[in-house]
């Protein structure tokens, strides 16, 4: 197959147009199927939708089970202390309390996400690392006793440092936070080297090196995480939790506890909201399951919205040092990034995300030379992991926001740069990465043509006098800034800005978090005599639409409607395993194991019903609950009465699908983070307003371009889109998880500033379709990749409208202002980080460039038949 | 869940029941009206009152009475969102309008009331935090400790005063009744607070607030910017309330207050001196911004940065005036300034 | 110690006997199993915990039953009237609004009161009206367009089909 793009019926600027049957109906199917498709392209409701707006669906906290207790985790209040007598006596002797306990009343086990990184205690016994680290618990009659109980637990700690920053923690190798990692205090450390970068940057004809920050925050999802537990009297346990993750969550479990993994049932219950925030295994988890075993009760433990910021695991601070060469023409030579991630104090995901900061970069652009230093550093703080885009938007930041400064500096327009650089399809990255189709070019014509960019951006853009110490190439031929469009000569103080941004996401990650040769996704697929069909995947609701994309892919498989398909996720015992609603995975992974079930089931019903109508099963169509032969379609068979035929042949019909990624691992050491069955391409648009008088951003239009690969139904990916943009927005300009005095400054919903619909702009949704290969129906991922372009967008218009470079996030009034006074003072108007930590990285792993090599269309995959 | 500790509630009908109340529970009492100041301030264990007394269910407690004419009274227990939407506030008092309206987000402007947000309790984000955050950190003198982490070597508490409508109604000349077992008074608003971070109210705790009196408003226009991160929920981290009376194109008198500066509304005097007698011109906006920035000291607990609040008092107050002189055209949207 | 009140919610009253501290959301949740209320904060700083009371969104984290004696409350379960949903519900379920769907009943509530108050509201009122309600999923955009739906639809205009 080639790589040609299909142009989908895409929603062509307003994503507020609302008429139905804009997608799918217009694309013209590929050659080889039959007819068009009945549900893939349409925007349907979600399946969950109706339970969803009627406030019946059932969140975690929502389950009440006969005499149920109420548990409750008490937390450190010492960032870094170690743990000299813990006493819950006092707790116990309070009337209402069932249990209480501690560490020392678990299995002595460490536990973590990723093997490489065993390093939480449910229960901590000898050493807190933060301040919210639980160290003993409580189940009780109701939350409040519970409460009072834990107040009741006397604990005496001996404080010791807290290392509250990057810097800190590799000055004070002394004060060790973990004895494992990479060097005191540094959990991991990375470095690659694809081809001679230094070769390169001679051969540039601009070389920049920038330093930027991008703060840590966190995923508030709405939800405050709850989980159910229940220790039968059979010996056997069952937790409900508002998980992404049931899979790991289970395997943690029989760890933690001790327990065969067999008699463990872990439940993801429908999630309100996740973005990352649910996908390690938590102690409030274990907790409820040893205190149900313990008392005999079912347990509820519900963490208050404090305790959901110190669970955290969300975006990592990370310092990034980024040097590029580039050509008078904006080609890039060459590349080498340093970043160190400020992690907290456990692993977490950590070590994925080191790799994240580098490994994705070189998908965007055409990058032929490229290096990778990265070093993940233990801080006392809560731990960071996932958040939507999983270490990917902080140097996508750095680099976006960086070729901006570069593009002025070469007099190019920077849309036009970036087009040119545009990361070539079916070809490999320096780092040995498979690019299949690439919709960029296509998404940055839509954005600049939706945007008016060309326009707003000549015609507005603020010009900086040249500053002395950069080089300023092209300037020269350019000549001045174009007569009167300066701005910042008018009378107003509120100047209009636009900035653009691209960036590429994997579409689910090549390899599993614990090495196996087992499929990322299964399906069980089973058809009724009734016509309906159940699928069984352990795939995790999170909001995102997981369900329904299961219900609508047998659908259009089978020829039935998306109502007749009955979607049982996320059980355990149920389900075959899916590992997980994270790194964008599930659309596809389960996607194409729902497609291979369902495949599987239509061939058995078509050999049946052919016998029954005397043609051959390759003639006979699936199609509005009926299968037949188009010619003969008035004979047709109704679904139900083929499955009767099927099942009296071919007796029960319940059918498997798996899935496994294309094995496309570079061949070098670190080489399995980044490989992705298919990247999704992104460009954005920002328009706002800077008042230069109070430094305040007001943010107006958004236009976003994804490519989706093929849009399975426009509304979900549009509303995917949608949030990634407010997410992305949040992080830009007012989202931070910060510390001061050893604690969380803001944990709460009101000093956590999240973006209220008041600062949220319009936004421009255009969808671009490139079939995929790899994906269902040719579909890519959506719900993380649209964050990313979003910061460096918005901070390159704020450089348009009034000439200061923000590298850093959060962008606050106050750096704007500062910027400003800068410029006043004649010096650069830039404000963001200024130094870089004293550190050393290991000597790279050397390996050849795979730039520009051709890549196989359609690697082979395992499961595949 | 953040649950509230136990109370025992008391609902009187009328206003000398609840007085009497009071008196009889003294400290261990305390009023609750909206309750969106009082509820999460218990939840987090600020206060812990053995006894509240709601002073919904007194009917004499709402409602706006008079002219703008005479001089409006609105109600203790009147909702912000009433106060907001009242027409002739909205025309004649808009700075007070404007305020009530900023205040939080929309269902807290359905709950919340002005009196309550007249008493709100002081801010400080070492303050408003869970038990357990407070712990951790250690405790601050406002609450089961004694010092004050935001400035540790003074004697006093430093948290901010936070309400919307309090620098309003300061510089509106407003005068409140206060009524208690043993008696009424009524004072004017500049009166009744103090620069205490605790002791903010220069109120008796038996001291029920039922009456916001309006002074006329003939002749005189008003104005209200608040600065905050986002467009909702959040408390000012600043405000600039201005009254002006204006006698032809000269200035008759003013009255410039500043709210989330200090742990008291801040009059802003000098300034508001410079303007009487004169024309509202560019050059004396520029001036009076500069002197209304003098009183105008911030600390660090707080959104933002304290040298940025103290820098936008300047540019605020100079909006506030440009906007009372319709020399607007390039300030702050125009439905937060009337 | 606990105190009897008598409570209406959607239409039905019902007495219960709770301690006077269980704020309203408590007792739909824990003592009603009305679950479709939910929290993000319980301290008024999200907007989750919507309910009406009287027809006006508050928030059901900080109100007590005692002083809502007498009041009409509703709750998400009460929008949707003899298994006919509500315009917004409807309009909410087709344009893909609700997400994770944690934030859509207190959303839906705030929305409904609007369109009581102001049928044929702009998008700024829109925004206005629900900037007390955070959603950390859609960007509200979806929401946006779902509620200027359901002004439509109810005000007899017919954009786009039923597509149920
Ligand atoms: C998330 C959030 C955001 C907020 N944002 C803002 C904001 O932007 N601006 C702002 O100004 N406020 C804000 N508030 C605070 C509060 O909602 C308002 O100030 C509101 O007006 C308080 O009124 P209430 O009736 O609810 O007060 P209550 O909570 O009932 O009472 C507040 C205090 O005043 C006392 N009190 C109340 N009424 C009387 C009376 N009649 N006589 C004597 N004492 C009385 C009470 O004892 C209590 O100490 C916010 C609150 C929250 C939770
Ligand atoms: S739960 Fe957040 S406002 Fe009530
Ligand atoms: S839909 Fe998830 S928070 Fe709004």
């Amino acid at each position: 197959m080639s790589a040609e793009r299909t142009q989908g019926g895409s929603s062509a600027g307003s994503a507020r147009a609302i008429d139905g049957g804009r997608f799918g109906r217009g694309a013209e199917p590929p050659s080889e199927r039959k007819h068009e498709f009945s549900v893939v392209g349409r925007p349907l409701p979600k399946i969950d939708a109706w339970t969803k707006v009627t406030g019946e669906t059932k969140y975690a906290d929502d389950l009440v089970l006969p005499r149920m207790a109420h548990g409750k985790l008490l937390r450190s209040p010492h960032g870094h202390a170690l743990i000299k007598r813990i006493d819950a006596a006092r707790a116990r002797a309070l009337p209402g309390v069932y249990a209480a306990v501690t560490g020392a009343d678990l299995p002595r086990v460490k536990f973590g996400i990723l093997p490489v990184s065993q390093d939480e205690e449910v229960l901590c016994t000898e050493k807190v690392r933060m301040v919210g680290d639980a160290v003993a618990a409580v189940a009780a009659v109701d939350e409040e006793t519970a409460e009072r109980a834990c107040r009741l637990i006397d604990v005496e700690y001996e404080p010791l440092p807290a290392l509250m920053s990057i810097e800190e923690s590799l000055a004070h190798p002394e004060i060790r936070i973990h004895e494992y990692g990479d060097g005191p205090n540094v959990h991991k450390s990375v470095a690659l080297q694809f081809g001679d970068v230094e070769a390169a940057f001679a051969k540039a004809d601009l070389v920049r090196e920038d330093v930027f920050y991008y703060e840590g925050n966190t995923h508030l999802p709405m939800e405050q995480h709850a989980a159910v537990a229940h220790a039968g009297p059979d010996g056997k346990l069952t937790l409900w939790s508002s998980t992404q993750t049931p899979h790991y969550v289970h395997r943690v479990l029989a760890k933690a506890l001790d327990m065969p993994a067999a008699h463990v049932r872990v439940v993801a219950t429908p999630v309100g909201g996740g973005f990352g925030g649910k996908t390690d295994p938590f102690a409030h988890e274990i907790v409820a399951c040893h205190l149900s075993r313990l008392t005999g009760r079912p347990v509820k433990i519900a963490l208050t919205r404090e305790e959901v910021f110190y669970a955290h695991r969300g975006r990592h601070p990370v310092l990034m040092w980024l040097k590029t060469g580039f050509t008078r023409q904006g080609d890039i030579t060459g590349c080498h990034i340093k970043t160190w991630l400020d992690g907290g104090a456990y692993g977490s995901y950590g070590v994925a995300s080191t790799f994240y900061t580098g490994v994705i970069n070189p998908v965007t652009y055409k990058m032929p030379v490229y290096k990778f230093e990265g070093a993940r550093v233990f801080t006392n703080k809560p731990p960071c992991g996932p958040k939507r885009g999983h270490g990917t938007p902080q140097p996508r930041f750095a680099l976006e926001v960086q070729i901006d400064k570069a593009a002025e500096q070469l007099g190019l327009d920077p849309a036009d740069m970036r087009r040119r650089i545009a990361a070539e399809p079916f070809t490999k990255t320096a780092n040995h990465l498979t690019v299949t189709t690439t919709g960029l070019v296509e998404c940055i014509d839509r954005v600049v043509e939706a945007s008016g960019w060309r326009a707003k951006w000549r015609g507005w853009r603020f010009r900086a006098p040249a500053s002395p110490a950069q080089p300023v190439l092209g300037e020269a031929s350019e000549g001045a800034p174009e007569g009167g469009a300066r701005r910042s000569e008018a009378p107003s103080e509120k100047k209009r800005g636009v900035g653009l941004a691209c960036s590429a996401y994997l579409t689910g990650a090549g390899t599993a978090i614990y090495w196996n040769d087992m499929p990322h996704s299964g399906v069980l697929l089973r058809a009724d005599r009734s016509g309906a069909v159940t699928i069984l995947c352990g795939a995790t609701d999170i909001g995102q639409g997981s369900d329904s994309i299961l219900a609508y892919l047998p659908a259009e498989v089978l020829g039935i409607a998306p109502k007749d398909v009955h979607v049982h996720p996320a059980d355990t015992s149920l389900t075959p395993v899916d590992l997980g609603s994270y790194s964008s995975r599930v659309t596809l992974m389960c996607g194409m194991a729902a497609i291979q079930a369902a495949e599987r089931l239509k061939t058995v019903i078509a050999k049946a019903v052919a016998g029954k109508l005397e043609v051959g099963p390759g003639e006979l169509v699936f199609r509005d609950g009926k299968v037949g032969a188009p010619e003969e379609w008035d004979k047709a068979v109704t679904f139900a009465r083929a499955v009767e035929l099927a099942e009296a042949m071919h007796g029960v019909l319940a059918f498997p699908g798996s899935y496994a990624p294309p094995k496309r691992a570079g061949k070098y050491k670190g080489g399995g983070v980044g490989p992705s069955p298919c990247y999704s391409y992104t460009a954005c648009v920002v328009e706002l307003t800077v008042d230069e008088e109070t430094g305040e951003v007001e943010l107006h239009d958004v236009w976003i371009a994804h490519d989706v690969g093929r849009a399975l139904n426009p509304l979900l990916v549009e509303g995917q889109t949608e949030g990634s943009v407010y997410m992305g927005i949040g992080e830009a300009l007012m989202e931070g998880q910060v510390f001061r005095k050893g604690v969380h400054k803001q944990p709460s919903m009101l000093d956590y500033k999240s973006p209220t619909t008041l600062e949220m702009p319009e936004v421009h949704t255009i969808l671009v379709e490139t079939d995929d290969p790899e994906g269902p129906f040719g579909a890519k991922e959506a719900g993380q990749g649209p964050l990313l372009p979003v910061p460096p967008a918005i901070a390159n218009a704020i450089y348009h409208a009034v000439g200061v470079r923000c590298d850093e996030v959060p962008i606050a009034p106050e750096m704007i202002l500062k910027g400003l006074e800068r410029r006043r003072q004649g010096k650069a108007a830039r404000v963001g980080p200024e130094k870089i930590p004293v550190f050393k990285f290991k000597e790279p792993l050397v390996v050849e460039s795979a730039f520009g090599q051709p890549a196989e269309a359609i690697a082979v995959r395992p499961f595949q038949s | 869940m953040m649950r509230l500790p136990p109370f025992t509630y008391l609902a009187p009908r009328t206003l000398g029941d609840a007085a009497t109340a009071l008196a009889e529970h003294g400290r261990d009492a305390m009023v609750v009206a909206g309750g969106t100041d009082l509820y999460p301030n218990m939840k987090r264990l600020q206060f812990e009152p053995k006894v509240l007394v709601g002073l919904r269910g007194i009917r004499d407690l709402r409602g706006v009475r008079g002219s703008a004419r005479e001089g409006l009274t609105i109600g203790a227990g009147t909702t912000l969102s009433a106060v907001a939407g009242h027409p002739e506030i909205a025309a004649r008092y808009p700075a007070l309008a404007t305020a009530a309206g900023l205040v939080s987000s929309p269902q807290l402007r359905n709950m919340g009331t002005l009196g309550g947000n007249v008493c709100v309790d002081t801010r400080c984000n070492y303050y408003n935090q869970s038990h357990e955050w407070r712990k951790a950190v250690g405790f601050c003198m406002k609450k089961d400790g004694d010092i004050c982490l935001v400035a540790p070597a003074s004697p006093r508490c430093w948290a901010v005063s936070s309400s919307d409508t309090a620098p309003v109604l300061w510089s509106l000349g407003a005068r409140v009744r206060l009524v208690a077992a043993s008696g009424e008074r009524t004072v004017e608003v500049s009166a009744l607070y103090q620069d205490d971070g605790i002791a903010y109210l220069a109120k008796q705790p038996g001291e029920i607030l039922t009456e916001i009196l309006l002074p006329p408003a003939d002749g005189w226009k008003s104005a209200y910017l608040k600065l905050r991160r986002r467009g909702s929920f959040d408390f000012p981290v600043l405000g600039v309330a201005v009254a002006l009376r204006l006698e032809g194109a000269r200035v008759g008198e003013a009255r410039i207050v500043l709210g989330a500066v200090a742990s008291t509304p801040r009059p802003a005097d000098v300034a508001a001196a410079a303007l009487v007698g004169e024309r509202l011109t560019p050059e004396l906006i520029a001036r009076v911004a500069d002197l209304a920035a003098g009183p105008s000291k911030p600390l660090d607990n707080t959104d933002f940065t304290h040298p940025y609040r103290k820098k936008m008092t300047r540019v605020f107050v100079a909006r506030a005036l440009r906007a009372l002189a319709g020399l607007d055209g390039s300030g702050r949207p125009v439905e937060e300034v009337a | 110690m606990k105190t009897r009140i008598s409570l209406t919610v959607n239409g039905e009253t019902h007495e219960v006997l709770v301690p006077v501290h269980k704020t309203l959301l408590e007792v739909l949740r824990e003592d009603l199993g009305l679950t479709g209320t939910k929290h993000g904060c319980e301290l008024g700083e999200c907007g989750t915990c919507t309910v009406l009371a009287d027809g006006e969104p508050v928030l059901s984290c900080l109100a007590l039953p005692v002083e809502l004696a007498g009041c009409e409350i509703t709750t998400v379960e009460g929008m949707a009237r003899g298994g006919r949903l509500h315009p917004l519900q409807q309009a909410f379920a087709e344009l893909g609004a609700a997400q994770c769907g944690y934030c859509t009943p207190g959303i839906l509530l705030t929305a409904q009161a609007l369109l009581a108050d102001r049928p044929t509201p702009t998008r700024q009122e829109v925004k206005a009206a629900l900037a007390g309600n955070l959603c950390r999923c859609t960007g509200y955009t979806k929401i946006l367009d779902a509620v200027e739906l359901a002004a439509l639809r109810m005000t007899g205009g017919s954009r786009v089909g039923d597509r149920r």
